[in-house]
């Protein structure tokens, strides 16, 4: 089995990235956690790939598509009932500061 | 200071276009962007755990036919991705896209600069889920608008081939009639429908050397006009600041994200390109992948129709219309396939073009209708050309008839006659008119005979006499003709 140990920079990376505000002991703990997870999955690596389609979907299945027509939408009380927070039907979250989205 | 010697702009777009469905790309909420807020929603798009999406048939159908129009090989295979980030506005925390297997790449596309022909490369198309909207008016707090949330777009990008702004320009406006031909969107600008982020640079060439500003991406533009000034103001402030600081070397700035500030027309810093998201795009499992069978291919491409450019410049060489007319005509696609049945009705080419411009679809826009829309068939618009061309009435009188026609079903030639609008081509009774106008107006006879400064305007009047007398039957060249006879006269 071949060992990467994700260094403790990697997971404070991956936590900002998941939005998670993780405490250098929680960051050390699963730096160990984590390296453990990816030299369980690296043992993939031992399997020659390199004639094998990239596999997009589990399934055998295709083309499962519907038509064009509106069903009925959740009330906008319904939409909210498990919102922390909401405003005259809007959902309220903390003032976002980067006001970029993709 | 050094002065750039020579600078050539490197312009290149990403354009996100609302397709237009009825329901959302994976639910079937209704695509009702100004519906009270969160009331277009579901678990789907909502996010809730345990639901799944399925994929909206027409938005697909929709893509791979622009995908098409832009010149693109569409994918026999292709697939759904998730790319992640976390922001209010798109609840799943990430957004399906396509990343590896775009629908539609490699593509070109054709457009006219003032009459001139250009083409830009298209890298690839594909489908992706808008977000909602954040709305940060309120202080202390952001409130969220999921309506949006789900809706089909298609992204588009495009090689950097564009070389000004004007160019940029000329093909945002040529994209929004293609998808508006198309009938794949309604790319209402001020609906944002239409979103356009410009990726500009610029090479320039100093004592031999070539320097290459870092690219700046200017992130999403609303309008055209805006397009333009973004990348005009990006220029110059490319080449300022290497003007400033010449001795940097390629590669050692970096790329970077800017906003457009329309109050105070300015693209503003926002971040560098290293800080960029890691989207971790994967595979979508919730979703299965897209075959698409020659059958399924064969049928959309049969719903293809002529692009707007090429049948702009089809009306200007085959018609004779000028590269204005054919524009106006070419704008709306049923106004163009209108003209295009008045032409194989038998219309004369070019009077049914001015005719069309200057009277069918001044009537339409006075009535803020399009000329489909006024209830007058391509026949009869044909037959009056044909009525305008052959002399059988003048062109006031044409547009008399045009008139009447908007109220009344009848054909213009019998029209015409009940309305006594046939053109008098009858000399003598034209001459009569000539003598009558001749002696009730001496001083417009005289002035017109031996005052060279107001010849002009005197001969003008008599012309509009005769006109009237003749209750705009004369035939105007006849009546020109016989004025200028009778002025040799004594």
């Amino acid at each position: 089995m071949t060992t990467r140990n994700l260094d403790i920079e990697t997971v404070r990376h991956v936590a900002h990235l998941a939005r998670l505000r993780i405490s250098d002991e929680e960051a050390a703990l699963y730096a160990a956690q984590l390296s453990k997870i990816v030299a369980y999955v690296d043992q993939l690596n031992e399997v020659d790939t390199s004639n094998v389609e990239p596999t997009a979907h589990p399934l055998p299945l295709m083309n499962v598509w519907r038509e064009d027509n509106p069903t009925p939408s959740w009330t906008p009380q319904q939409a909210l009932q498990n919102a922390p927070q909401s405003q005259n039907n809007f959902f309220r979250v903390p003032k976002v500061l980067d006001q970029e989205s993709p | 200071m050094t002065v750039a010697t020579k600078v050539r702009p490197i312009i290149g777009l990403e354009i996100h276009v609302q397709l237009r469905t009825r329901t959302k790309l994976f639910c079937g909420c209704e695509v009702q962007t100004d519906a009270p807020p969160n009331s277009r929603v579901c678990g789907i798009c909502l996010g809730h755990p345990g639901t799944l999406p399925v994929m909206n048939r027409v938005a697909l159908e929709s893509a791979a036919l622009a995908g098409m129009a832009l010149g693109c090989e569409i994918a026999r295979f292709t697939k759904w991705d998730r790319k992640s980030y976390y922001y209010p506005d798109l609840p799943k925390n990430y957004q399906i896209s396509q990343y590896d297997i775009p629908l539609a790449a490699g593509g070109t596309f054709e457009f006219d600069v003032d009459g001139s022909p250009r083409e830009i490369r298209i890298r690839r198309a594909h489908l992706e889920e808008d977000a909602g909207k954040n709305i940060h008016d309120t202080p202390g707090c952001t409130l969220v608008d999921l309506n949006r949330t789900g809706t089909p777009l298609l992204e588009i990008v495009t090689e950097p081939d564009l070389a000004s702004a004007d160019d940029t320009y000329a093909f945002c406006v040529e994209l929004q009639r293609l998808v508006r031909h198309l009938g794949v969107s309604e790319a209402d600008m001020q609906k944002g429908h239409m979103r356009f982020e410009p990726n500009v640079n610029v090479a320039i060439e100093h004592n031999g050397r070539e320097y290459r500003t870092p690219i700046a991406e200017v992130k999403n533009i609303n309008s055209f006009k805006f397009v333009r000034q973004a990348i005009s103001y990006e220029i110059e402030r490319q080449v300022a600041v290497w003007e400033e600081n010449n001795d940097y070397v390629i590669g050692k700035a970096s790329n970077e994200n800017r906003g457009w500030d329309a109050d105070r027309g300015v693209t503003e810093f926002q971040r560098g390109k290293e800080a960029a998201h890691d989207y971790r795009y994967f595979p979508d499992p919730d979703l299965l992948p897209v075959q698409l069978s020659d059958e399924t291919l064969g049928s959309i491409r049969a719903q293809l129709v002529e692009r707007p450019v090429q049948r702009r410049r089809r009306f200007a060489s085959e018609y004779g219309l000028s590269m204005k007319d054919a524009e106006t005509i070419v704008e709306h696609r049923p106004t163009a396939d209108l003209f295009d049945e008045v032409i194989k009705l038998g219309g004369p080419a070019e009077i049914a073009g001015k005719q069309f411009v200057n009277v069918w679809l001044k009537h339409a826009n006075d009535r803020g209708v399009a000329v489909t829309e006024l209830g007058v068939e391509a026949a009869r618009i044909a037959e009056l050309a044909k009525m305008t061309a052959e002399g059988t009435v003048n062109k006031t009188a044409a547009n008399q008839l045009a008139d009447a026609m908007l109220t009344r079903s009848n054909c213009p030639s019998a029209l015409a006659k009940e309305l006594g609008l046939v053109q008098v081509q009858d000399a003598d009774a034209t001459a009569r008119w000539v003598d009558e106008a001749f002696a009730a107006n001496q001083q417009a006879v005289s002035d017109a005979r031996t005052n060279p400064k107001k010849m002009q305007a005197a001969i003008g009047f008599l012309r509009g006499q005769v006109m009237k007398l003749s209750g705009g039957k004369a035939d105007p060249k006849l009546v020109g003709k016989l004025i200028e006879e009778r002025l040799q006269q004594p």
